[in-house]
């Protein structure tokens, strides 16, 4: 069979599927468990109206359960035995990732890079927001900003290796750093401590037309008459731009803010197609990754740590976006 | 405390002319109103003479300055926006200091004023509050309070009221005419579609159309002596009545007959001789007509609707052509039992006016 054709197969009896179960639910609801006759009709449509929700709730109660709730907690029940599951371990793993340097780096390097990348792109951000909104060519720089977007992080990751290349004929830092008369050329992604930051900047540029887009929305949803009055008031563009137009969208920022900063927690391609978490630039996402397959158990320990720590972030994310809703 | 001159100013935007010839003398202390149809250029000539809008052509002089590239907070003025504009995040008492802040005044000094303002407009209970836990009027009050404080010489205010109730924006605008009456000095500009607001609050109105001045005058000489028709209508409502007429005497007392209603009317207008003949436009008032007996009358027709407001009647007589505006008269108190009969009515010749080419033949020559 074609790939169309099955597609198109799969496509029509996943529409189908969905409507014929809300109709046949409802039908068997309201024709065969709670039919409107008998002695006390009202009853019984009161309370198929109190059912009848929860039909319509129930797939995605259904899919939530399966696809999200059960695995945290098997996650969980897993992180608590050895590799093979068969030697119960209590909290064993959490305390062997506490005893290990890796671990600590991992978690002190992460907290870095929740600081910098989610300031740096939202920043990068809305400064580019506010200074294209005017111009003509506008558009233009904004979708090369956002094209990076698109691209995927270890394809991001292999630009940026080129850009960090340990020579001056193809890596453009050394080209820099020989044009300013410096003779040989050194490696950034093997300068400790640093080398984290030059990770991050790739992140950084992929994240900036993220918060471009959702910031130059929200900017321009600023009444244009509270920067008339503000210009009135003899306010100058940077205090127009820091005091009257940030805190108006001081909600989106944060949106954007937490929603790079849950991505950030998340990321581990860039670490791993850079130094694949070598030079002390491992993050507990590529340290979970280097764990999976000579585990002694502990990888689902970290994705615990992992998503305790993101979630905190993702509550006030919602919460956030939720006041924005209003 | 200022006195604002135009002169020939102008605004295009790229190739489009949206304004053109404007002149205009305004004295310190007055209270012009911008009135006009919708799209004349109300809004634009102020944001022209706020400073948000280039001047294109022409000047604008402020107490004999030129203004043209002065920039909008040097200029001395302050506005207030029909959408209150206020800043959102900022309580009322953050909005009106905003000004002063930036201006770097000192504590004592922003207090003082932001005191002051809060007082006359009633508004010290709200100073912590943000905008959106005010009402329309309690923000208009605020955004007003926001230009008192920077005590500007010259206040411009965009339809400020339009945003509110119809009880509210009466009180409003008795407020806005007692601060004009607290502060004599301040000049103010303020546009309006309210031909209430105009006729209360004006020292002159200024009637825009067609990219230009159309007259200026105080309210009541835009009333009584419209320079041409579209000033006659555009003021008063209902608007003007207007019937095609023919110059049959002239003289001090010029007559003219009219063919559609069959009437013949004696006016206090003066003619000239060689005026015999002249195709006019009688233009009488819906408030000036009163029913008649006599010979000589303005209209005579079927009253076709009786709308009766209590304190008036207005009727609508029916016309020869189906597409000409209706002829109304509104006579005082209230009378019924009108519709359906043919009614003669006229109006006190003193109360009628005489268009030739849409111009008053009182303002033809000049
Ligand atoms: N950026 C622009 N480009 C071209 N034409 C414009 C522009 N801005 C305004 N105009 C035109 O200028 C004219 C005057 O607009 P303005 O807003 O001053 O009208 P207004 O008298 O205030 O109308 P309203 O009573 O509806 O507020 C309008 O015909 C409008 O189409
Ligand atoms: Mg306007």
């Amino acid at each position: 069979m074609s790939p169309f054709l099955q597609g198109l197969i799969t496509i029509c009896l996943g529409v189908g599927g969905c409507v014929a179960y809300f109709w046949v639910s409802n039908l068997v609801l309201d024709r065969v468990i709670f039919p409107a006759r008998g002695r006390d009709p009202g009853r019984n449509i009161a309370r198929a109206n109190m059912v009848r929700p929860w039909l319509f709730l129930f797939p995605a109660l259904f899919s939530v359960t399966l696809y999200l709730v059960y695995p945290v907690v098997g996650s969980f029940i897993r992180s608590l035995y050895n590799r093979d599951g068969d030697v119960f371990l209590g909290f064993g793993n959490y305390r062997a990732l506490w005893g290990d340097d890796g671990f600590r780096t991992a978690l002190l390097n992460n907290f870095l890079w929740v600081l910098v990348v989610p300031a740096g792109a939202t920043f990068f951000g809305l400064i580019v927001a506010q200074l294209t909104d005017r111009l003509k060519w506008g558009a233009i720089a904004k979708s090369i900003i956002f094209m990076p977007m698109a691209i995927s992080f270890v394809g991001a990751s292999l630009i940026w290796k080129f850009v960090y290349a340990n020579n001056a004929q193809i890596g453009l830092l050394n080209a820099i750093r020989a044009f300013f008369g410096a003779t040989s050329p050194i490696d950034p992604l093997q300068i400790p401590f640093w080398n984290n930051f030059f990770l991050m900047v790739i992140l950084i540029w992929i994240q900036t037309g993220f918060a471009m887009v959702i910031l130059s929305a929200a900017l321009r949803g600023i009444p244009e008459e509270t920067v008339e009055a503000a210009v009135l008031d003899g306010a100058n563009p940077f205090q127009i731009f820091f005091r009257i137009m940030v805190p108006q969208i001081w909600p989106t920022i944060m949106v954007v803010w937490t929603t790079i900063t849950i991505l950030t927690l998340k990321i581990f391609d860039i670490v791993y197609a850079s130094t694949g978490g070598n030079f002390g630039t491992q993050i507990l996402p590529s340290y979970m990754m280097q764990y999976m397959f000579r585990d002694d158990g502990r990888a689902t320990a970290i994705a615990i740590v992992i998503m305790i720590v993101v979630l905190p972030v993702m509550i006030y994310n919602i919460r956030q976006a939720r006041k924005e809703l209003d | 405390m200022a006195e604002l001159k135009l002169n020939d100013v102008a605004k295009s935007y790229g190739p489009i002319n949206v304004l053109r010839d404007i002149d205009l003398d305004i004295a310190e202390g007055e209270l012009i109103v911008f009135v006009g149809p919708s799209g004349c250029g109300k809004s634009t000539l102020l944001r022209m003479i706020a400073g948000l809008e280039k001047i294109t052509g022409g000047t604008l002089t402020i107490d004999g300055v030129r203004m043209n590239d002065v920039p909008p907070s040097q200029r001395g003025i302050a506005m207030v926006f029909q959408s209150y504009a206020l800043y959102p995040h900022m309580s009322v008492r953050d909005n009106m200091a905003f000004a002063l802040k930036i201006a770097k005044k000192s504590r004592a000094e922003i207090d003082a004023a932001v005191t002051r303002a809060a007082k006359v407009l009633q508004l010290e209970d709200y100073l912590d509050r943000l905008p959106k836990a005010l009402s329309g009027g309690q923000r208009q009050r605020v955004a007003i309070g926001r230009a008192i404080v920077r005590d500007p010489k010259v206040y411009l205010f965009d339809e400020p009221l339009s945003n509110l109730d119809a009880a509210l924006r009466v009180a409003t605008r008795i407020e806005i005419a007692q601060l004009k009456e607290a502060m004599p000095n301040s000049t103010m500009i303020y546009v309006t579609h309210d031909q209430v607001e105009a006729m209360t609050l004006a020292s002159r109105i200024v009637v825009l159309a067609n990219k230009g001045i159309a007259q200026v005058g105080t309210p009541l000489e835009l009333y009584e002596t419209p320079r041409n028709e579209f000033v006659a209508q555009f003021i008063g409502s209902p608007a003007m009545n207007l019937m095609a007429g023919e110059v049959i005497e002239t003289g001090p007392e010029t007559v003219v007959c009219l063919p559609e209603g069959a009437g013949t009317l004696a006016t206090k207008i003066p003619t000239r001789p060689e005026d015999k003949g002249l195709q006019v436009k009688v233009g009488i008032r819906p408030e000036d007509m009163r029913p008649t007996e006599d010979a000589t009358f303005a209209y005579q027709g079927e009253v076709e609707i009786v709308e009766a407001l209590g304190e008036v009647t207005q009727l609508y007589f029916r016309r020869g052509t189906p597409e000409a505006d209706p002829v109304i008269a509104k006579l005082p108190g209230i009378h019924t039992g009108l519709r359906g009969r043919s009614l003669k009515i006229t109006a006190d010749p003193a109360k009628i006016h005489l268009f030739a080419n849409g111009v008053s033949l009182l303002h033809r020559d000049a």
